[in-house]
């Protein structure tokens, strides 16, 4: 399976519920283009559900960190929910466990936007 | 590709096309071989993993998904190791020239952590330049005991 993604409004706080593999080709390109029209329809605080994805390669980790920086350019926040253990231990080994603002409880996130 | 040691049993060894199917086929011919194998879960996702991305670097940075040329894949299994090797037909790379994705510099790049991930996941990994042309990447996981 491939990835599948679903935006939703939580307030003002824009959630993008992703699930399956986020790996090079479908995978990545589905999640750069889902940012990128976020982005440019100006939402500013964006948190990327990652509860159902089962495997990130380093494409993926690529399209999250451009996520983030592009966000972050623009003024804004790009945040993660639900990392399952495989994906917290890869952010950890390549050090973006530093970088990215993490939660497991979706409340408490959205409520980190405020 | 090297005939297979004695004591080590060969289970794939084959041409794939340099496209991004071949990758995920490779990947679950692996995965299913580490499986019968009895290696763990952890190790098997480690291990497919590795597979993952360096089958990307062999068809898309080396053979440049070239319809002429192929990625060739060998699988052998000893006592208590998975040794897979990868060899492309591209013009090669060293890997001491790939930056350290964990550089404070580079930490925000959008690539340049496959390699890094290959080692992290394998026990060990080998390089070697291919006549006339071409890299052999030799990937190795023991069984945890």
């Amino acid at each position: 399976m491939s990835i599948k993604l679903n935006t939703r409004q939580v307030g003002d706080v824009t959630v993008l519920d992703l699930a399956g593999r986020i790996t090079l080709g479908e995978g990545s390109s589905t999640l750069r283009d889902a940012l990128k029209e976020l982005v440019a329809k100006g939402d500013k605080k964006i948190l990327l559900n990652l509860g159902d994805v089962t495997y990130i390669d380093s494409s993926g980790i690529g399209e999250l960190v451009s996520g983030f920086t592009t966000v972050t350019n623009q003024g804004g926040s790009l945040k993660l929910l639900g990392l399952n253990k495989r994906v917290k231990d890869l952010l950890q080994v390549t050090k973006l466990y530093t970088v990215f603002e993490a939660f497991e409880d979706e409340a408490e996130a959205v409520r980190s936007f405020a | 590709m090297d005939v297979p040691v004695e004591g080590q049993k060969e289970v794939l060894n084959r041409d794939f096309d340099s496209t991004l199917e071949s990758v995920d086929i490779a990947e679950a011919a692996i995965f299913s071989a580490g499986e019968r194998e009895g290696f763990d879960e952890d190790d098997l996702h480690k291990i497919g993993m590795a597979v993952r991305e360096c089958m990307v670097n062999a068809v898309v940075h080396g053979n440049r998904y070239h319809e002429n040329k192929h990625v060739h894949v060998q699988v052998t299994i000893g006592s208590n190791s998975l040794t897979v090797k990868i060899a492309d037909q591209g013009e090669g790379f060293e890997p001491s020239d790939v930056p350290d994705p964990l550089a404070e510099e580079n930490l925000l790049r959008h690539s340049g952590r496959g390699v890094f991930l290959i080692r992290a996941f394998m026990d060990e990994v080998h390089f070697r330049k291919l006549v006339p042309f071409g890299t052999e990447v030799t990937l190795v996981k023991k069984k945890a005991v």
